[in-house]
This record gives structure tokens, sequence and C-alpha cells, in this order.
């Protein structure tokens, strides 16, 4: 079928070289950089800062629940705020951020066997957009008024009026401005790590050699790059609605017995731009998630990564499929039930591929040489919570399941697990996993298995209980949940303690990021391959990557990113360059 | 949201006509080697440049399919009022044209090597695109004072919305091909003028296509069309 070449050393391809940027100042090396690992670790580091704002509103919130009553600067409009921040920041500036702008970046080029990104002269403005982005956001903060607590899906009409905090003032303006930033922003970035992989692949590297962290990455960002319009489109629509007074959005409404201006316009027009974004949203996030946890468990199981090809398949049906569930966001607002019964099914359509991304990981498991490293750990972590997370989901694409449900506390449980646990564990896996390549030095292990434990045990004593107290009837979006019926005695216990383990979490990331500096200097020297991986960003001459990624020539592929343990072999690992044939590698029989 | 599904199913379309080209059937854990059929680097033959402008143009499809979609869902509430559109959009189309066949004789002329007529297209097609963009404006500005303001109608509201949103597109291409033009006179390599002569004609075309689309929605053909189309259907 396929003319393939014997697997012995071919001469080096005549690869027509990019013209590389060298950098000839300290400023364009380290801070206008235009070298893809650079403004990786820029988008990381952003990330993780604004991220870090993120985790002390979480805090603040729970403080709130847990012990209602107890402090008095958080007030209700307050506490709309940092649930507003909270998700905005989660969702838009750290998980997609950080997979797309600080994984894309980093990885992409080195697996694929390219020196750079095709476009590095945009992907450097796309972080300097990101960050104006980014600090848009931060400084509604401080603006008058404050930042906006219209809830993150900046629903209107109330997320441009006087109730809601920032809503008549700067708050919501900064949101949309920032939003419609990180939009332009990610848009150039995306170009680059789309076209990347569509051009710069080195010689041998075809499509389905690629190691399935670069095929989610990419998946991801051509969904992201269809979707994100959609909120663009959404944000200034809004922004006209609110600054220019137009009536897109807004119907006719009295506020404070004074008749708006507006009139005719339509909220749940609204809520489809923003889900038709924030559907797909979903598995942009989780789409990089599932490829690296691929690559993660085949490397620390020592096996290859079983049903390669449905994997790749799964990847791209999930992303096509994703752009036609996003009303089931919207089971509440009242739309038609024929209506409702499509989303339901779309959505439980969906279960089948990630059904078989889980036996795929389960199935790479079984009867491989487990290493419980770190990365494994959250590898194994992550599989665990995304079901858990799955499956309530099955619950939440009903309709008749979901109407009750909607404005509980076991919606918040359900979406924290599947979108926000997963990938975060995910996330620190692949940080453990890739820091040594970054740095050239281990992260301590000790370190990295307290906040290993803390963070999975924790997170699932903070989000079990929660869909408990769903059921229950507890709402979400309330600031205080004292005198209500559904508020039985062990509801509030167990409310407390959510809030106990929110703490002890919140205090293990704090080990991590001590870890992570600390390490830089204090770490164990990696060497070039710690992991004995296959994949080409492994194989090197230096660690870390100098600028052009590869010395002089390009490294060649003769084999897909997965040859562990091939019988035959000297090694249990075959790099995707290595020429010459090994036995076969087929999967055992 | 039926105008931007129908668009994500083309997307779609060139995605699955591409990805079949990719050997998806492969299974990669028996092959080893270099696979023969391809040589050198396993991308396009075509130029990185024209494929990022590509993702990038259905990008902006994305954003102006979503902008009608928006429209078509707004039309349907009971405030729509029309607004009469002003004749000179007739003259601003007939110019964005002009803008348009001037580039690609400037393609054309790129090819052939003829430097004098690449510049002579340049320069057409950029003070043609400048002109486009002042008669919207004249537009605007009769409008106005003719009393449709931007608050008044969302029928208004979208014209001025969508009007400037594919202006502001214009405006962007204006400043690649000012570089081109600089580029053509600076004596810039010639596979590299063709090139970025090639790049500029993509997007304008590209753009006046949007243009015509919006046109047509703006002036209440597009949901004509659409309202034939429906019934051929049911």
């Amino acid at each position: 079928m396929v003319d393939i070449t014997p697997a012995d050393a071919v001469p080096p391809a005549e690869v027509a070289e990019m013209e590389l940027y060298h950098p000839h100042s300290w400023w364009t090396k380290y801070v206008f950089s235009q070298d893809a690992k650079v403004i990786a670790i820029q988008y990381s580091a952003t990330a993780t800062a604004i991220g870090l704002v993120a985790l002390v509103l979480s805090w603040l919130m729970r403080l709130q629940l847990g012990f209602p009553g107890t402090f008095d600067f958080i007030t209700p409009e307050a506490y709309y705020q940092f649930i507003t921040m909270h998700g905005m920041i989660m969702v838009i500036y750290l998980l997609t951020a950080l997979f797309l702008g600080g994984f894309g970046n980093y990885l992409i080029p080195l697996m694929v066997g390219a020196r750079d990104m095709v476009f590095p002269y945009v992907n450097m403005l796309s972080y300097w957009i990101y960050l104006l982005a980014v600090l848009v956001l931060v400084s509604s903060f401080f603006a008058p008024g404050g930042p906006t607590g219209a809830g993150w899906t900046l629903y209107p009409p109330q997320a441009i009026m006087t109730g809601t905090p920032g809503g008549q003032d700067w708050g919501i303006m900064l949101m949309l401005i920032s939003l419609i930033l990180f939009i332009i922003g990610f848009t150039m970035g995306g170009l680059n790590y789309v076209v990347t992989v569509l051009q710069a692949r080195t010689r041998g590297m075809t499509l389905m050699r690629l190691p399935l962290t670069v095929w989610g990455i990419f998946t991801a960002t051509v969904m992201a790059l269809l979707a994100f319009p959609a909120l663009f489109v959404a944000c200034v629509m809004m922004l006209f609605d609110r600054a220019l007074g137009t009536s897109f959005f807004m119907p006719a409404i009295v506020e404070m017995g004074e008749q708006l201006q507006h009139g005719g316009g339509s909220p749940i027009l609204f809520q489809h731009l923003f889900w038709f974004f924030g559907h797909p949203e979903v598995y942009i996030v989780a789409l990089p998630a599932f490829g690296i946890v691929s690559d993660l468990i085949s490397t620390h199981a020592r096996k290859n990564i079983f049903g390669y090809r449905m994997m790749v398949w799964a990847i791209v049906g999930i992303g096509a499929l994703s752009f036609v569930v996003w009303a089931h966001h919207m089971y509440v607002s009242g739309m038609h039930p024929y209506f409702g019964f499509f989303f339901a099914t779309t959505t439980l359509i969906i279960a089948v591929p990630t059904a078989i991304k889980v036996y795929n990981w389960v199935l790479t498991l079984w009867r491989g040489d487990i290493h419980l490293t770190i990365p494994m750990l959250f590898a194994l972590a992550f599989i665990v919570t995304f079901v858990n997370g799955g499956l309530t989901g099955l619950f939440l694409g009903n309709v008749v399941v979901d109407v009750p449900l909607s404005d509980t506390m076991f919606v918040v449980a359900h979406f924290h697990m599947v979108m926000g646990v997963a990938p975060i564990l995910v996330i620190f896996g692949a940080i453990y996993h890739w820091y040594p390549k970054v740095t050239g030095r281990m992260l301590n292990e000790a370190m990295g298995r307290f906040h290993f434990w803390v963070t999975f045990l924790g997170a699932y004593l903070i989000f079990f209980p929660m869909h408990y107290i769903g059921l229950m009837g507890v709402p979400r979006r309330y600031n205080e949940l004292t005198d209500m019926t559904v508020m039985t005695e062990s509801a509030h216990h167990l409310n407390s303690f959510i809030s106990i383990m929110a703490f002890m979490v919140g205090f293990a990331q704090m080990v991590f990021l001590f870890n992570l500096i600390w390490s830089i200097r204090h770490g164990r020297e990696a060497g070039g391959n710690p992991w004995r991986a296959t994949t080409l960003e492994w194989q090197t001459p230096q660690t870390p990557p100098a600028h052009g990624n590869f010395g002089k020539e390009l490294p060649i592929v003769y084999r897909w990113a997965y040859d562990y343990s091939v019988p035959g072999a000297k090694e249990d690992f075959i790099p995707q360059n290595m020429p010459g044939s090994f036995g076969s590698s087929r999967e055992p029989a | 949201m039926s105008v931007i599904l129908v668009f994500l199913l083309v997307i779609v379309g060139f995605a699955g006509w591409w990805l079949s080209h990719q050997r998806l059937m492969a299974k990669p854990w028996l092959e080893q080697g270099v696979i023969g059929d391809i040589i050198g680097p396993e991308g396009s033959a075509l130029p990185t440049a024209k494929i990022g402008l590509g993702v990038f143009l259905a990008v902006v499809g994305c954003l102006f399919a979503l902008f009608t979609s928006a429209y078509f869902m707004r039309m349907a509430l009971s405030d729509w009022q029309a607004l009469p559109l002003p004749r000179v959009l007739w003259f601003n189309t007939g110019v964005l044209v002009l803008s348009s066949i001037a580039l690609q004789c400037a393609v054309v002329a790129a090819r052939r090597g003829q430097i004098d007529t690449v510049r002579l297209g340049l320069v057409t097609a950029g003070l043609t695109a400048l002109a486009f963009l002042i008669g919207q404006l004249v537009a605007w500005r009769e409008l106005t004072a003719d009393g449709y303001l931007l608050t008044a109608n969302p029928a208004n509201s979208f014209f001025y919305l969508i009007t400037g949103m594919h202006g502001l597109h214009i405006l962007g291409g204006l400043v690649g091909l000012s570089r081109t033009t600089a580029g053509a006179w600076n004596g810039a390599r010639p596979e590299r003028l063709r090139l970025s002569v090639e790049l500029c004609a993509m997007y304008w075309h590209f753009l006046l296509f949007v243009w015509l689309a919006i046109f047509a929605l703006l002036a209440g053909w597009a949901a004509t069309f659409i309202e034939i189309c429906r019934q051929l259907l049911t």
C-alpha cells in the first residue's frame, strides 16, 4: 500500500532551512524574543501569575461560603466580582493561554522537528497582546466600581445594568476590551501553531507519526480559531450596547423606576453567541490535555499507546462534534423542547469518542511497565477525575435532569471536576515531565509527591461533597447560604469542610511554585532524556534546547512516537529519529 | 445560527478532504523508515505564507458569518425596521471591484516580471480601496443626516457595525498593501515581491467577496434568498 524505503539511514534531506531570526541584544533575546521557547515561558509565567490571582479569589469565595457572616469585607458585590474574575481567569487567561500559548509554543516546534514557529514575529506579537489583555483585566480591580460581577458568562441584560458590580462603571468595559484583545492575540498565536504543524514538519514526520500531544494542541487550536470569533462578536456587540446605547441584546427594561433607552433586544442571542464559543472552549482546554496525557501514560508505562489511530480520529471527531452541542448550556433559557432534545442527543454522542479515549488509556496501562513517577501519578489521577466529571456530564446532558440541577452546586462540582481539576492535573503532570527539558534539572521529588497527594485527594474532598450538597438543592451563585431550608446543619458542616480543604489544596500549590523556583538552581541534573522518551524534543543536542532547536541538521523521522519496549531492540525505547529496523513493534497479541 | 453552521460545514468539508489525503488509515506502528513518496519536508508545496493567510481568512470568514447569524436572529424580532441603502454603496461596490481587478493585474504582471505594471496595479488598488473607504464614510454621513442614527433601530446598528468591521479589515489590508508597494519601489527580490502581491490579491478578493455578501445582506436580498430556499425545502 505505502511505499516505504528501507529503514536504514537516509542522507539528510534537502530541507529548505527557514531563515532564523537571530537576536542581537539582551532585550531581543529574553524580552522581545521571537524564539517560540522563550515566548512559551513568557506565556506560562504570565498565565501562572494571573492564575494565582484566581486562586486567591477562590479562597475568598470559600471563606464567605464556608463561614458566612464572619468576614465583613466580602460584601455581596465583592463576592460576585470574585466569582466572575475567578471563572474568567481560569477558563481563558490561565487554561487556554497555558495549554496553547505555553505548551503549544514550547512543544510544537520541538515535537514536529522544526527550528521555530513559521511566523516568529507574529508569534511574539501574540504574547505581548496577551500580556496587554491580562493587564487590562487586572486594571479593572483598581478601576472605580471594581471589576465586573456579572458572572463569567456575562449574560445581558444584568451584565451592563446598575445593580451588577461594574455594570455601569468601568468593570464590564474593561472585561470586554480585555477579551477582545485576548482573542486578537490568540488568533496571531493560533495561526502559528496550525501552520507550523501543517508546514514545518521535518522529513519523515507524517501526520500519523505526530505525537498525540501535537494532535491535541493542533485540533484545539483549529477549534479555538473558529470558536473565539463568536466571543469576539458577542463582546463587540455588548460593548456597543453598553457604550453607545444600541439594543442588540438589551430588551426594553425599567431600571430604578426609569425606562432605559434600550428596547427590543434579545438576551438569548447573546447566550447563543456566547455558548457557541463556550462549549468548544471546554474541548479547547480538554483536547491538549487528552493529547499530553496520552504521551505521559505511554512514556511512563513504557508501552506504546493503545489504538493510536483511534485516538487521532477521536480527537478530530470530538473537535467537530463540540460545535453542535452549545445549547445544552441553555436548557433553562426556555427553548423549544425539540431543540433541547436535539442538543441532548449530540451531547450524549460526544461521550462515545471520549469513552474510546478513556478505554485506550486504560488499555495502554494494561500489562505496562508502570513507573509511578510524578507525571504518571498526575496522569492516572487525570483519568479517574475525567471519568468522574464526565459521568455527571451524562446526567446534566439530559434536559429533564439538567433543569432541576442547573442552578445548584452539582453543576459547579461537575464542571470543576471535568474542566477544572482534570486539565490542571494534566498541566501539573506535563510540567513535571517537561521541566527537565526546559531547565536541565529535575523538580524535587519529595515536594512533588507532597504536591500531588494533597492536590489530588484535596480536590476530591472539595468537589465530591459538593455533588451531595448540590443534590440536596443548595443553589450556586448565592453569596450567603444561611437562612434556607435546604441548608441543613450537615450541609453547613460540609460547606465549612470544603472551604478548609480548599485552603489546604491552595497551600500545596505554594509548595509547587516554590519547587519550580528552587529546582532551577538546586534540582538534580537531568541530562538530555531523563524519562528515556522517544519523541524529538528529548533528542536535541543541547538541554535546554538552543535557539534553532536541533543543531546543524534537522532530525529525520523514521518511526512513530511510541516505540517503547519493542521486542528485539537493545533499549526499551527507540527515538523517532533513530534509523534501523527493530523487529516489530506491533501491539502484543 | 444556521449561517455559521453552514460556514463551518464548508470548513469541515475542506478539512475532511485534506485529512483524507493524509493517510489517516496508516498503521504507523508497522511502518519504519522514511516514507518514500514524499520528498523533502512534509508540508504542502504552497508557500507557507499563503497557507497562513488562508487560515486567517477562514477566521475572518467565521467572524462575518457570525455577524450574519446574529443579524438574522435579531431581524426576526418585532422592532426591526430596515433602512434604505444609500445609493453611494453601488458606487463603492464598483470601486472595490476595480481595486480587486487592479491587484489581479499586478499579480499577472508580477508573474511576467513587468515591474512597472506591478507598481501601477498596486497604486491603483491602494487608491481605489481608499476611495471605497471614503465612500463608506459618505454613506454613513448620508444616513446620519437622514436621521438613521446608530441607536435608533437595530437595523441601523447592524449597518454601522458590519460595514465598520469590514472597513477595519480593508484598513488593515491597506497597511500590508502599502508595505508591498514600498517593496515594489525599493527593489524587493522579484520572487518575494510576487508572493506579497499574490497575498494582497488573495486578501482583496476575499474582502470583495465578503463585501458582496454583506451588501446582499444589508439590502435584504439575502433574507429573500433564504426565504426562497426555505420554501423550496418545505
